[in-house]
């Protein structure tokens, strides 16, 4: 495997909530992205992904743990001249296209507040690489002196691609970038990120809670629970083979647009919700839901296991799978 | 004849922009123990398709300016009342999207369960709530008793929705009418909810009528389904006609733009390129015939009726016309 382009290692970021409470958000996360991968990160709502990509590249504060970007230790506290030096390597594209552009600069000022900054280009030189840039997302590059309330949805989220990528960046922060979109223009959406991750050589952290788009951009997936990761592998070992009880249940209930593979399911829904991120007690995360918990699991958390039967770089974290790794030893 | 019967409804809103056609001559029916989906994207009219025959849109600035919504034969676009008792909450129970905001925050959960019961039924309080606590047990929420005098910020969203499903079928309706009410949760919290709303429906053999973008919730829970597109049925049909035999290219469009989970993949989805027409000047064609793959003359220029086809299954498409010679096995393969 050629050297990573990202890797975090035991990244943990906690929220201090009042003297006593402690939001234990991202919880001692390593992995690594290679240079033109997508990963793709889902979890449900308050499992810490959208936390763990803005600590990732510097929004958030770390608690512990580093992130290396190309061999380069990140600083632990980013001050202004840090955010200068890795924002035309580092990008981030939001969830909501609707409250991430300001409504008070028009689509031009948008896209071109980053080369302003981060170059000496002339006005000029800088409104012809928004124009291309405009053209390069499927956009018209008359709607440079347009305002983000005279888009559409679909088109707001492009003008954010094109404001993430006009810098030219390596890694790029993908937060939800299509969950605020319809059906079809997910699709117009997803294809093109695709296609200029081909021409330009980006590497992407999707992140995400569709899982079938998911499985759909991404090389690999990680999934997440109450800020620790629970499993990650290779995109379709991890959907069609999924090992973690969560991850089964997750992919389970996954509603499919196929009326004979509805009715002939069996229902996996268990009852209960993801548990408050404050104060979590010891042990697996998931044991307080999970059909298979042991007593171990309320004592011990588990690590990420590779599962070398299984195929390579699937891990798990996860009691269930302790005694197999054992079995793998002694071979 | 139908439990529920609507008929050609169109809806306008006066806006400063001018005149908006969000509905323009829709037709549905569902029958009881059935479920009917009404899909599409955002914007195409389906909630104030339903929200207007229940009289939640504000008039002004919108109106009903054509059509009947029968229920068990009485016009209900002409009257909110049968029998001298309201539809709604009473005939109809309705849940929303966003749990959060559709329940009072200054009354506690049972209080509001209690409420219809107390309007509609004449029940005490003491006999509501009562029956409330029984609710909420139904739509699984333990320790019921305790639960039912808090406020909705102790609930968690789905704890929340399986509230507004308690309080929708409090006065056992007719027709439940769930707009979008898996869209704000997790997935494995939707799959808990339709569950239970499924559930309850074979229990009680209302009528379900379900909006949702959802194809994969669709799949799921309904028995019919009509596919909207810019205030329009496009198609109507079974589930298994309108996801197996698909007969209008808009609802192939959709099918082909989302991610399959058959394994071996073409990395490149289909999306369904430009956007849905403004309704402020709805075009004189097909709604669709600009961003149709077959489009033809005809299309621009007249907007085609619905062409029936088989076991009441239809398609509001030029090339269902007898003149058309498109077949209908070729647009799948299109």
């Amino acid at each position: 495997m050629t050297a990573p382009l990202l890797k975090t290692q035991n990244l943990t970021k906690h929220f201090k909530l009042g003297a006593n409470a402690l939001v234990q958000a991202v919880d001692d996360i390593s992995l690594e992205i290679a240079p033109r991968e997508i990963l793709g990160l889902v979890g449900e709502s308050g499992s810490g992904k959208s936390t763990f990509g803005k600590t990732v590249i510097g929004l958030h504060e770390k608690t512990s743990g580093t992130v290396t970007f190309n061999g380069e230790e990140m600083p632990d506290t980013y001050q202004a001249a840090d955010f200068q030096r890795f924002a035309d390597k580092m990008q981030m594209i939001f969830q909501d296209p609707y409250s991430s552009l300001n409504p008070r600069m028009t689509v031009g000022e948008i896209i071109g507040e980053g080369l302003f900054l981060h170059s000496d280009l002339k006005r000029s030189e800088v409104n012809d690489q928004v124009a291309e840039w405009l053209r390069k997302v499927g956009l018209n590059a008359d709607h440079m002196s347009r305002y983000p309330h005279e888009f559409s949805g679909g088109q707001r989220q492009r003008i954010g691609i094109a404001r993430a990528l006009i810098l030219n960046p390596e890694f790029v922060v993908c937060d939800e970038p299509i969950s605020a979109l319809d059906v079809s223009v997910q699709a117009q959406v997803v294809n093109l990120l695709g296609e200029l991750k081909d021409s330009m050589g980006l590497t992407l952290l999707f992140i995400a809670h569709d899982l079938s788009m998911v499985r759909y951009v991404s090389d690999r997936i990680a999934v997440m629970y109450l800020g620790s990761m629970i499993e990650i592998g290779r995109s379709d070992d991890v959907f069609f083979d999924p090992q973690h009880p969560y991850t089964q249940l997750l992919i389970g209930s996954n509603p499919e647009p196929d009326p004979n593979h509805e009715r002939t399911r069996t229902s996996v829904s268990i009852p209960g919700e993801i548990p408050s991120p404050v104060n979590i007690p010891p042990g697996c995360r998931f044991a307080s839901r999970c059909p298979k918990v042991m007593d171990v699991c309320r004592e011990q958390t588990p690590s990420l296991i590779p599962l070398v039967d299984i195929g390579d770089d699937h891990h798990v974290a996860c009691h269930l799978f302790d005694a197999r790794l054992q079995r793998e030893l002694q071979k | 004849m139908a439990l529920l019967e609507v008929k050609n409804l169109h809806v306008e809103f006066t806006t400063y922009g001018g005149i908006v056609h969000a509905v323009r001559g829709v037709d549905f029916s569902v029958d009881e123990g059935e479920t009917l989906a009404i899909v599409g994207e955002s914007g195409c009219g389906k909630s104030v398709t339903v929200q207007s025959i229940m009289g939640l849109i504000p008039m002004p600035p919108g109106r009903i300016t054509q059509g009947t919504a029968h229920l068990r034969g009485h016009d209900i676009i002409q009257s909110k009342i049968i029998d001298g008792k309201d539809i709604r909450g009473n005939f109809v129970g309705m849940i929303f999207q966003d749990p959060m905001s559709s329940l009072n925050p200054t009354m506690t959960i049972g209080a509001q369960i209690a409420e219809p019961l107390e309007v509609h039924r004449g029940q005490s309080h003491r006999d509501a709530m009562r029956r409330a606590t029984e609710l909420l047990d139904m739509v699984q929420i333990p320790e019921a008793a305790k639960r039912a005098r808090q406020y909705p910020f102790e609930f968690s969203g789905g704890m929340l929705q399986r509230s507004m499903i308690a309080m929708a079928i409090a006065c056992e309706p007719l027709v439940l009418i769930a707009d979008e009410p898996s869209t704000a949760l997790d997935v494995t919290i939707q799959a808990q909810i339709l569950d239970l709303v499924k559930s309850i429906q074979k229990e009680t053999g209302m009528a379900i009528i379900l909006i949702t973008h959802d194809l994969g919730v669709v799949a799921r829970l309904a028995d019919t389904v009509s596919v909207m597109y810019a205030g329009e049925v496009m198609e109507a049909g079974s589930v298994d006609d309108v996801f197996y035999r698909s007969a209008h290219p808009y609802t192939l469009g959709l099918k082909e733009a989302m991610p399959t989970n058959q394994t071996g993949r073409s990395r490149q989805l289909k999306p369904i390129d430009g956007s849905p027409p403004d309704l402020f000047s709805p075009p004189t064609g097909c709604s669709y015939a600009a961003r149709c793959p077959h489009t033809m003359e005809v299309c621009l220029e007249n907007n085609p009726n619905a062409f029936p086809m088989q076991d009441g299954h239809q398609a509001k498409c030029w090339l269902h016309h007898e003149e058309c010679d498109v077949v209908a096995e070729e647009l799948h393969q299109a």
